[in-house]
């Protein structure tokens, strides 16, 4: 499980130096910190080489960070905030580039936090002033750590090899199956471990030179050293990212979910699974929910003076805004719309205000129409009043610029009352100046922990089954009200496509080949019959035709054998 | 009824009632746990206020796009002259090329020019023409919807000029009747006609405000967005019938008139007869609106400093937008009323006396238990201490009298700013800021003659030269004269001494000048050497240098001096004032939660520090490390940190595993079970794809069972 991370060439060796210090630390307290002493000769060398690259450093970058801090600090009141919210973080905290990560450094958190199962689980901190203040030369030692990695690279397998082994050990007996396959794809192994480590090898040797005639020159002191790493930090982010991007080798293990001989659960299981696992930290969760219901009255408040509300923070928002739905609107017209719906429109939702909420019959040629009919309906009668409740209104379908245009032109009637809920990372950025000055929102943050049961379930998780269950569902389903014919012609064609499931180019079943079935079947009289009943199905998304390279059409039910195969048995049983 | 379907994603509930409640905000003022808190009456003077600042916001928005308009209108009266006389001639033809347009650059705060077009356009509607239309870019995706807007709005606007009785006459045409160039000109036409046919009398009144034949108005509000082609063709189109329709074309510019060159070829914007106009800079706006809402002591409501600070760099460094500085005074304002139960005394002197007087016993705790209040209280004599902890009517009347004097502090405080402004808006390099609001912010802060920026602006006042300080004085003298009250008349008669000393000065000057340079002439008139001149020099720079001052830097020391005494004693930050808490609102985490929020930061604190949020000891833990006790999503998140560009699922349900099971039974062997339980199998399903919709990560294609991480980090 030891790689050293993407190291390459000259330039990426310096990279190395980013190593968080944590992780060498860890390293120093495992078992290397004899040998820090014992290298130290050559230490000083790499120490002088890390300093002269520091002072490369130009001003503008300094000063540009240094503007920066004060922008922050400006609108930054944040510093004095005893509020309850996690705004007391600085930016470069959550957005910053992170440290590049070995490979393995997952599995040694896990095993870290599972080896202090009692305690706070930040060993590498905690550790850290301590060690500092044991180490006689401490202000070197914090030098030292970035210049550790460096040789580490070369040592890699001795150091790291250990922790990732240990975890093995712990988290399985020893499972012949899954040991072998749990190695690592050729791709990036060891050879290429070799080379790379050589490669910083020559490096190293061919930097120390030049910069051994400046080995006698003291380093600089601890802390300013600190803060000029943290600048170049910053001012290398941009290069750092692409650098990152560039290759597009990924070094991670071939192990698959397949062969963990592990059953995928399918969503009625895990459904099932996850009602009978206890919430962590109920009461917490509930405590927290009870604070932000204290806030119902004062949003109505703020609806009702123009505003409208968003609420963002960890956690599904669901529950809380029915909350607020069936205590406060029960007396008011509302439409509750659900955004991670999968195909929920702004079409849907346009809809369904002119037709259940104005009752209006008709159609409109474009959604603007609609808005425009809308708001001219709102400002004639005044006694409409509209709330409009949306859960993730950054959702995959109205995320797109013109849902945002069209909610935010809705949300800015005087009488329709918007209140939403925002989950995704990046969903402020959807709006522009001009959308958010129409949606007038005011944020509030309601973390609430509570998981996202509603708006996952309908995702087609990574590691569910993919059952097919609907697909089947809707297949019986749309059969059963055809006539017994086109269920027969159907069958014909299932059976025949699953005789042939083994030949993987199965181009499907042709025109003429199937009129010809199906007349000895009795299901068809004439082939005009037949594309009626073919066109049926197509509209239906139960079939798909293509043309063949000889232009005969070649007829095939795009779903996978498994189904099929349910299908056929369920239809048996119903005859 | 549940909102929960796999077949639905909207839900509409009527209430089976068809009662509906209309007028029942007051309630959801109603705090909860508060009763006896005159919330309504809180509420009403909050409403009242509102409007009132807000009609005065529309009145300054009005008065400031005053110029702007008028200019603009005097522009389009110019513009079709030749076609009232309906002249057809030739030679005019040639002209009449030539569109006229005007090119309105507005700035980049965007969202405020839709107020800016709406009064324009309204002007426009009353006193020139009735043919305006406003037109979108997001509306004119191509040429077409452009012209069937174009003429939906002018029919509309005929619609209503004209009462026509055959409505639906109209709107069926609206649809039917292709949009094109010849039909607008035959409605024109028509229009025209009409106004022309029917009798004076009857149409006297309504067209007296209009010309014979009004010009046809498009407003383009945001020029960058259309698309050059549905532009060009436009500007081409409408160039062929200029001759038949008195057409004008306004350009809402927001960055510079450039635009109309790299937008529109030259072959086109020759076509156009273009005159650029210059609306007020936001900036401006601003400072006017400051001045009008928080330099005055007409609106009893103020801002903190921390408030106004948080406000102004919105407004600074997000939007430039006068109209969102504005919302969030509306929700400053909204805020106060809310939370403080005291504000109810915050509202016109008058009224506040009143109210004092029937403050309920609740009301008056709430008083004692302001920090100003205590503060206040501690200073007293003990027997008026116990009085005013004791005997509400006691209490009331000394209230009555601090609102008074906070009252009083105000107007005072206002004045001198403004005096002070005057001196330290024109000293080099402004340390105390170039605007006024910047000086408000530092007077509000602390006391603003402990700093070093005020220490540094009176060493630099000090250095002020004879005009300018005379000046500055008189503006001073106009600016307290123009208070009602008697406070500054004494301040008045000193300044007005200064000024006569300084006036004086300049005689005395004068004569003593003429002595020097008498003297000093007739020195020249001797002959010199180098060695005595050299001598003379020296003795000049000993008298300089052991001189006394001349009288008029005495003066000017003087002045100086009796400035700082003012600011001494009337620049005293609000927070040292008594009841201060009525009248500042000083919340400003909670604006700037409300409207500037950081969701990002949120999410980020709670995966990387659930204690944060959920106060259980078991989650607490320092420096950045996490229990393992976590919920579930912050373990799997910070697992996930620790993984590069694509994340085997395998791995991470391993690593996520052992964590939980070590979490769980901290004593029992991990090794009991190869197999992952598949409880924590399904919860560790549950927060990927809770992480996938937040966004962290997405499924990869590259990798069998491989998730992709969307955020920085790793490599």
């Amino acid at each position: 499980m030891s790689r050293p991370e993407g190291t390459r060439g000259g330039r990426r060796s310096l990279q190395v130096k980013f190593v968080p210090d944590e992780d060498v630390l860890k390293h120093i307290a495992d078992d290397a910190g004899t040998k820090v002493r014992k290298d130290k000769a050559q230490l000083s060398v790499s120490v002088k080489r890390f300093v002269k690259k520091l002072d490369n450093i130009s001003d503008n970058e300094a000063q540009e960070i240094l503007e920066e801090n004060n922008y922050v600090a400006a609108l930054g009141i944040c510093a004095q905030d005893p509020v309850g919210n996690g705004s007391s973080i600085s930016g470069s905290e959550v957005y910053s580039f992170q440290t590049p990560k070995r490979s393995n450094k997952m599995a040694e958190l896990a095993s870290e936090l599972a080896q202090t199962p009692e305690k706070n689980v930040a060993p590498d901190h905690s550790k850290c002033p301590e060690k500092m203040a044991k180490t006689p030369q401490s202000s070197k030692c914090f030098l030292l750590m970035h210049v550790f990695s460096l040789l580490f690279q070369n040592k890699k397998k001795e150091f790291v090899s250990t922790t990732p082994y240990r975890l093995r050990k712990r988290l399985a007996a020893p499972d012949p199956y899954l040991e072998s396959e749990s190695e690592y794809s050729a791709s990036c192994s060891e050879e290429e471990d070799e080379e790379e480590q050589k490669e910083v090898g020559t490096v190293l040797s061919d930097q120390k030179t030049p910069a051994k005639p400046k080995a006698a020159s003291t380093p600089p002191p601890r802390n300013t050293l600190a803060k000029r790493i943290k600048e170049q930090k910053m001012g290398n982010l941009v290069e750092e990212y692409f650098e990152a991007h560039s290759s597009s080798k990924v070094l991670t293990s071939d192990r698959t979910l397949q062969k963990l001989r592990k059953r995928r659960l399918n969503q009625q299981t895990l459904h099932d699974l996850l009602k009978n696992a206890p919430l962590a930290y109920a009461a917490e969760i509930r405590h927290l929910n009870q604070q932000h219901e204290s806030l119902f009255s004062k949003w109505m408040l703020q609806l009702h003076l123009g505003f409208n509300i968003v609420l963002y923070g960890l956690g599904s928002k669901r529950d809380l805004l029915e909350k607020f739905r069936t205590s406060l609107l029960q007396d008011s017209v509302h439409l509750v719309v659900n955004g991670y719906f999968p195909s929920i429109t702004v079409r849907s939702i346009l809809n369904s205000i002119t037709e259940e909420v104005l009752d209006h019959i008709g159609t409109f040629r474009s959604p603007l129409d609609q808005l425009e009919f809308i708001t001219k309906r709102f400002k004639e009668d005044s006694s409409l009043e509209l709330y409009v409740l949306i859960h993730n209104v950054d959702s995959q379908m109205l995320r797109g610029e013109r849902s945002q245009q069209i909610l935010a032109q809705l949300s800015s009637l005087p009488r329709i009352y918007l209140i939403a809920s925002i989950d995704h990372i990046n969903a402020p950025l959807m709006w522009d100046q001009a959308k958010l000055s129409l949606y007038n929102w005011l944020w509030y943050e309601t973390t609430t922990f509570n998981p996202y049961v509603e708006e996952t379930s309908y995702e087609n998780s990574l590691l569910v089954q993919q059952s097919g269950s609907l697909a089947l569902s809707s297949l019986t389903h749309v059969l059963h009200s055809l006539t017994l014919n086109a269920r027969g012609i159907f069958r014909l064609l299932a059976q025949h496509q699953l005789e042939k499931k083994d030949n993987p180019s199965y181009p499907g079943l042709s025109f003429q080949d199937f009129y010809q079935q199906c007349r000895e079947a009795f299901l068809v009289n004439s082939d005009l019959t037949l594309r009626a009943q073919l066109t049926e199905f197509r509209d239906h998304k139960l079939i798909r035709t293509k043309r063949g390279a000889d232009g005969v059409e070649y007829l095939l039910i795009p779903v996978d054998d498994s189904t099929l195969t349910d299908f056929l048995e369920k239809e048996d049983e119903d005859v | 009824m549940t909102t929960c379907s796999v077949s639905k994603g909207c839900f509409v509930f009527k209430p089976s009632t068809k009662k509906r409640r209309l007028s029942e905000k007051t309630a959801n003022f109603r705090s909860p746990n508060h009763d006896s808190e005159d919330t309504e009456l809180r509420f009403v003077t909050c409403q009242s206020l509102w409007s009132q600042i807000k009609s005065e916001t529309e009145q300054i928005q009005e008065d400031l796009n005053k110029q702007l308009i008028d200019n603009l209108m005097s522009f389009l009266s110019r513009s079709h002259p030749d076609f009232q006389e309906k002249t057809t001639e030739w030679t005019c033809g040639m002209k009449f090329r030539e569109i006229p347009t005007a090119a309105l650059v507005l700035g980049v705060n965007v969202t405020d020019h839709d107020l800016t077009f709406r009064g324009l356009s309204d002007v426009l509607q009353d006193n020139i023409t009735p043919y305006v239309a406003l037109l979108d870019a997001k509306d004119c995706p191509g040429i077409k919807n452009l012209m069937q807007k174009l003429m939906g709005q002018l029919m509309n606007c005929d619609i209503e000029v004209d009462s026509l009785e055959d409505e639906d006459c109209v709107q069926v045409s609206q649809n039917r009747i292709r949009c094109s160039m010849p039909s607008l000109i035959s409605w024109y036409e028509s229009v025209t006609k009409k106004t022309d046919s029917e009798t004076p009398s009857k149409k006297r009144n309504s067209s007296s405000r209009h010309w014979q034949t009004p010009p046809v108005v498009v407003i383009f509000k945001d020029m960058e967005s259309f698309t050059t082609k549905v532009l060009q063709d436009f500007i081409v189109i409408s160039s062929q019938h200029i001759h038949e329709i008195p057409l004008v074309l306004i350009f809402g510019i927001a960055t510079s008139p450039m635009i109309i060159h790299r937008l529109l070829p030259h072959s086109v914007s020759s076509l156009l007869c273009i005159e650029l106009f210059q609306s007020l800079s936001c900036k401006e706006h601003l400072s006017t609106i400051i001045d009008k809402l928080i330099l005055t002591s007409r609106f009893p409501f103020k801002l903190g400093e921390k408030v106004l600070r948080v406000l102004i760099n919105i407004f600074l460094y997000h939007d430039f937008s006068v109209q969102n500085f504005i919302k969030g005074f509306q929700l400053c304002i909204l805020e106060h009323f809310y939370s403080e139960p005291l504000s109810v005394l915050c509202c016109h002197q008058g009224d506040a006396k009143k109210r004092v007087y029937s403050l309920s016993h609740d009301q008056c705790e709430n008083i004692r238990k302001l920090p100003s209040f205590r503060r206040y209280v501690e200073k007293q004599e003990s027997g008026k201490q116990i009085e005013l902890l004791t005997n509400d009517s006691f209490l009331k009347e000394e209230t009555e009298k601090l609102l008074e004097d906070l009252h009083v502090y105000h107007e005072n405080y206002v004045l001198i700013l403004r005096c002070l402004h005057v001196f330290t808006s024109s000293l080099p390099k402004y340390p105390l800021g170039k605007q006024i609001r910047e000086l408000h912010c530092a007077c509000l802060e602390n006391q603003v003659w402990e700093t070093e920026e005020y220490e540094s602006s009176l060493q630099l006042a000090r250095m002020l030269n004879k005009t300018d300080l005379v000046t500055m004085l008189q503006q001073c003298v106009e600016i307290l004269m123009s208070s009602s009250g008697k406070e500054f008349d004494k301040t008045v008669e000193k300044l007005k001494e200064l000024l006569t000393q300084f006036q004086n000065l300049e005689v005395a000057e004068a004569s003593q000048e003429r002595d020097v340079s008498i003297s000093s002439q007739k020195e020249l008139q001797k002959k010199t050497d180098l060695y005595h001149l050299q001598k003379t020099l020296l003795e000049l720079k000993e008298s300089r240098r052991s001189k006394k001052l001349t009288k008029f830097e005495m003066l000017r020391f003087e002045v100086v001096d009796y400035i700082d005494r003012l600011v001494r004693k009337y620049l005293v930050p609000a927070d040292n004032r008594t009841l201060h808490e009525i009248v500042y609102f000083n919340a400003a985490t909670v604006l700037r939660g409300h409207l500037n929020a950081a969701p990002r930061t949120a999410l980020h604190t709670a995966l990387n520090n659930p204690h944060w949020y959920l106060k259980n000891q078991a989650l607490k833990c320092d420096g950045g490390g996490i229990s393992n006790k976590a919920p579930d999503i912050c373990i799997v998140y910070k697992l996930h940190l620790e993984c590069g560009r694509l994340i085997n699922l395998v791995d991470w349900l391993e690593a996520f595993s052992t964590v939980v099971m070590a979490a769980e039974e901290p004593n029992g062997d991990a090794a009991s079970s190869d197999e992952v339980d598949d409880t924590i199998h399904a919860r560790f399903i549950r927060a990927v794809s809770e992480l996938e919709l937040l966004g962290f990560i997405k499924p990869s294609k590259q990798k069998t069972d491989h998730v992709a991480r969307l955020t920085w980090g790793g490599c």
